[in-house]
C-alpha cells in the first residue's frame, strides 16, 4: 500500500501534527567515494527531530558501471501494478537491466510495497518522433506514471544516482535498504516528523527528478501558490506533501530555465526588498528582476534544504533562518546538518564550523571530472 | 573535597542522561552529542560538559553553573531564572530565549534571534555577553535585561545581521561597534556610550575577558553603542488605536 488509503486521503492542510524534521549532508569534494555509514549513524543524534514515519537518503556516484543510463527506482503497491508499469516503461525505454533493490527484512520497517530499480534509455524512435531532449522525455514519463498508473510510483529517476525511502525512522530505513554497501562521492539524508499530511512510502525524502533531489525540514507556507505555478509547466504534484514542489522547482528553474545555483536560491529564498536596496546597481537590478520573474516561486515559511545533483549540492534555508542548519569542513569534506551534533559524528575533528545566513547559499561542487 | 561525577554520555539517550545528572550532585559530561535538555531546570550543581549538548540546554536554569567546553546548539537557557551558563565556542539559534535571569557567556559567536523576547523584573536581570558576531534579529522583543555583542572574531560580516531589535520594547543593547552599517527599527534609540554607559557592563566584559582569557582593556577600548527603546510604549499605535 503506497498510496495512503480513502480514510487517510487528506490533503496538505487538512491535518495536522506538530514538527521536528532533520536533514544531514556529507561530499568529497574531490570525489572520492565512501558508503553510507557514515550519513546513516549521523541521523541517530538528531533521533528525536523525526517520529518514525519517514526517512531516507540520496546518493550519488553509486551505479558507475551504467551511469548513462536512467535509473528508475519504483514502489509498486503489487506484482498487477508492476506488469503495467513494466508495459508502460519497455514501450517508452530500452531496459538494460531490471531488478528488486535489495533490501533487509526486519521489524522496524513494515508494511513494504514491492521495490524496483530499472536502468533504462529513451527508446529511439519514440525520443526521436518526440522531438524532446531525453531529459525531458524521461522527466514527462515519470510524471505520467506518478500521476496516471494506480500504485506504481518512481521515486528516483537520475543518472548515477539513487533514492531510497520508506516509513520509519532514518537509522532504520539505512539499514533495511543496505546503504553500507554502496559507494557515493555525495549522500543526504533526512529523518521526517510529518507536519500536515499522514505519513507514506511516497511521502518520505528525498524527493528527486532526473539527477536533481531535495531533503527538506521545515513547512511550506507558500506551497499552494507554488504548486498552482509549477504546475503550468507540466509537473504534477502528487504526492500529498510540500517538499516535492521545491524539487520540481529546482528542476524548472536549473535545468528549463538554465539559471545559476545562485540564482535559483535569490528566487527561493528572495533577499527582503529592504535587503536588496542595500547591495550595488547591478546586483540590485539581477535581484529585483528575479524577484519580479520568478516573484510565484519564492518559498516562504521555514526550511533548510539540501539540494543534490549531479556533482555536487546546494544547502539553504529560508531568508528568515527559522530551521537551524550548521556546516562543517575537514579537508575535501562539507558536511551540512540540523544540528552540529550530526556533523561530529561523522568528524569529531573539523577544520571549520559555521551557520550560514538565512537566503545564503551554501554551493558545494565536487571537482571537475572527479564524478 | 566536594565529589564530581564523571559520566560518559556517549550512546546515552537524552532521558538517561539527564537521570544521572539528577541523581548526582557536580558533574562532568563527557562526549556529549545531542542529547536534549541537559540541566533543564536545574537548581543547584556545577555542570561541565565535554562534546555537543543539544537543543534546550540549561532550559528553565534555576541556578548552579554549566560550561561547556565546545560549542552549544539551539536555544540555550530558554527562559532560565538563574544561574550561569558559559560556551567555549559558538552557540546556536534563539540563545537565551525568553530569558529572565541569570547570565550566559559566549566565547565566540551566535546564530540567529539570539536574546529574543528577553525580559526583566525588579532585581531579575538577565545578562548575555557574546564575544563574536550574531546573526540576524539580534534582541527580538526584547522587553528586558542585558545584551552585550564584543565581535572579537575576525570575519567580514558586520557584527549583527540584518533586523537588529526588531520589536524591542524594553532592556538595553551594548555593542562593540560604531554600527554605521547596521539599520535599526525607528523605535529603538542609537548612541554611542559615555562613561556612565559602560560601567554598566564593566563587570560583565571583566568577567568575560576572565573566562575566556581576553584582554580587558583594549577590549573595553574599541568604540560601543548603545541601544534602547524610544519610550515606554514605542509601539503606540502600530496594532491598534492605543
Amino acid at each position: 500500500m503506497i498510496r495512503p488509503d480513502e480514510s487517510f486521503n487528506l490533503l496538505e492542510g487538512e491535518v495536522r501534527i506538530p514538527s521536528g524534521c532533520a536533514i544531514s549532508a556529507a561530499i568529497s569534494r574531490t570525489g572520492k567515494k565512501f558508503t553510507g555509514e557514515g550519513i546513516i549513524n549521523s541521523m541517530a543524534p538528531m533521533h528525536d527531530r523525526s517520529n518514525g514515519l519517514g526517512g531516507g537518503f540520496a546518493a550519488y556516484g553509486i551505479y558507475p558501471d551504467y551511469k548513462d543510463y536512467y535509473a528508475f527506482h519504483l514502489f509498486y503497491d503489487d506484482n498487477d501494478c508492476r506488469f503495467e508499469c513494466e508495459k508502460f516503461l519497455s514501450r517508452h525505454f530500452d531496459i538494460v537491466r531490471s531488478e528488486i533493490i535489495p533490501t533487509r527484512k526486519m521489524p522496524e520497517i513494515t508494511d513494504c510495497p514491492l521495490i524496483w530499480r530499472y536502468f533504462v534509455y529513451p527508446e529511439h524512435n519514440r525520443l526521436v518522433a518526440s522531438q524532446l531532449t531525453a531529459d525531458e522525455f524521461t522527466a514527462r514519463c515519470v510524471t505520467r506514471i506518478n500521476a496516471e498508473l494506480k500504485g506504481a510510483y518512481v521515486f528516483s529517476s537520475g543518472k548515477n544516482m539513487g533514492a531510497f525511502k520508506a516509513v520509519g525512522f532514518p537509522e532504520d530505513v539505512g539499514k533495511f535498504y543496505k546503504l553500507d554497501e554502496y559507494e557515493a562521492y555525495l549522500w543526504t539524508a533526512h529523518g521526517r516528523y510529518p507536519t500536515n499530511t499522514p505519513g507514506w512510502w511516497g511521502g518520505a525524502h528525498p524527493f528527486a527528478l532526473l539527477n536533481y533531489s531535495i531533503v527538506h525540514n521545515g513547512e511550506i507556507s507558500s506551497y499552494d501558490a507554488n504548486r498552482r505555478f509549477i504546475e503550468m509547466f507540466g509537473y504534477k504534484c502528487t504526492l500529498q506533501t510540500d517538499t516535492e514542489v521545491i524539487t520540481y522547482i529546482a528542476d524548472y528553474l536549473l535545468r528549463k530555465q538554465g539559471l545559476t545555483l545562485e540564482e535559483t536560491a535569490s528566487v527561493i529564498a528572495a533577499p527582503f526588498w529592504s535587503t536588496i536596496e542595500r547591495k550595488s546597481p547591478e546586483e540590485q537590478k539581477k535581484l529585483k528582476f528575479l524577484r519580479t520573474v520568478y516573484s510565484s516561486l519564492l518559498v516562504t515559511g521555514p526550511f533548510s534544504i539540501v539540494l543534490g545533483f549531479e556533482g555536487g549540492m546546494m544547502a539553504l534555508n529560508d531568508r528568515l533562518k527559522l530551521r537551524s542548519m550548521v556546516v562543517g569542513e575537514k579537508d575535501d569534506m562539507v558536511y551540512v546538518a540540523s544540528e552540529e551534533a550530526a556533523i561530529r559524528v561523522m568528524e569529531p575533528a573539523l577544520d571549520r564550523l559555521y551557520a550560514p545566513a538565512g537566503g545564503e547559499p551554501v554551493i558545494v561542487k565536487v571537482k571537475e571530472g572527479a564524478f | 573535597m566536594k565529589k564530581i561525577k564523571n559520566i560518559d554520555a556517549g550512546g546515552l539517550e537524552f532521558s538517561e542522561l539527564n537521570a544521572i545528572i539528577r541523581e548526582s550532585g557536580d558533574c562532568v559530561i563527557e562526549n556529549a552529542c545531542g542529547q536534549r535538555f541537559i540541566a533543564a531546570g536545574m537548581s543547584y550543581r556545577d555542570l561541565k560538559i565535554h562534546g555537543t549538548p543539544g537543543n534546550a540546554l540549561g532550559a528553565y536554569l534555576n541556578g548552579g553553573s554549566i560550561e561547556v567546553f565546545g560549542n552549544a546548539q539551539d536555544a540555550v537557557g530558554d527562559t532560565m531564572n538563574d544561574g550561569s551558563i558559559i560556551i567555549h565556542g559558538s552557540i546556536g539559534d534563539a540563545a537565551g530565549y525568553a530569558m529572565r535571569g541569570g547570565e550566559i557567556y559566549v566565547k565566540t559567536d551566535a546564530g540567529y534571534r539570539a536574546g529574543i523576547h528577553m525580559k526583566a523584573y525588579k532585581e531579575k536581570v538577565p545578562v548575555m555577553v557574546i564575544g563574536g558576531r550574531t546573526g540576524s534579529f539580534l534582541g527580538e522583543y526584547q522587553a528586558g535585561g542585558i545584551i552585550v555583542v564584543l565581535g572579537l572574531t575576525e570575519s567580514e560580516r558586520p557584527i549583527v545581521g540584518n533586523f537588529p531589535c526588531t520589536g524591542m520594547h524594553g532592556g538595553k543593547m551594548f555593542l562593540r561597534s560604531d554600527c554605521k552599517n547596521l539599520i535599526f527599527p525607528k523605535q529603538v534609540n542609537i548612541k554611542p556610550t559615555d562613561k556612565d554607559d559602560l560601567k554598566e557592563i564593566e563587570q560583565y566584559v571583566k568577567k568575560y575577558c576572565e573566562i575566556f582569557r581576553a584582554d580587558y582593556k583594549s577590549v573595553m577600548a574599541g568604540s560601543f553603542t548603545v541601544v534602547t527603546p524610544d519610550s515606554k510604549n514605542p509601539y503606540k499605535q502600530m496594532y491598534v488605536q492605543n
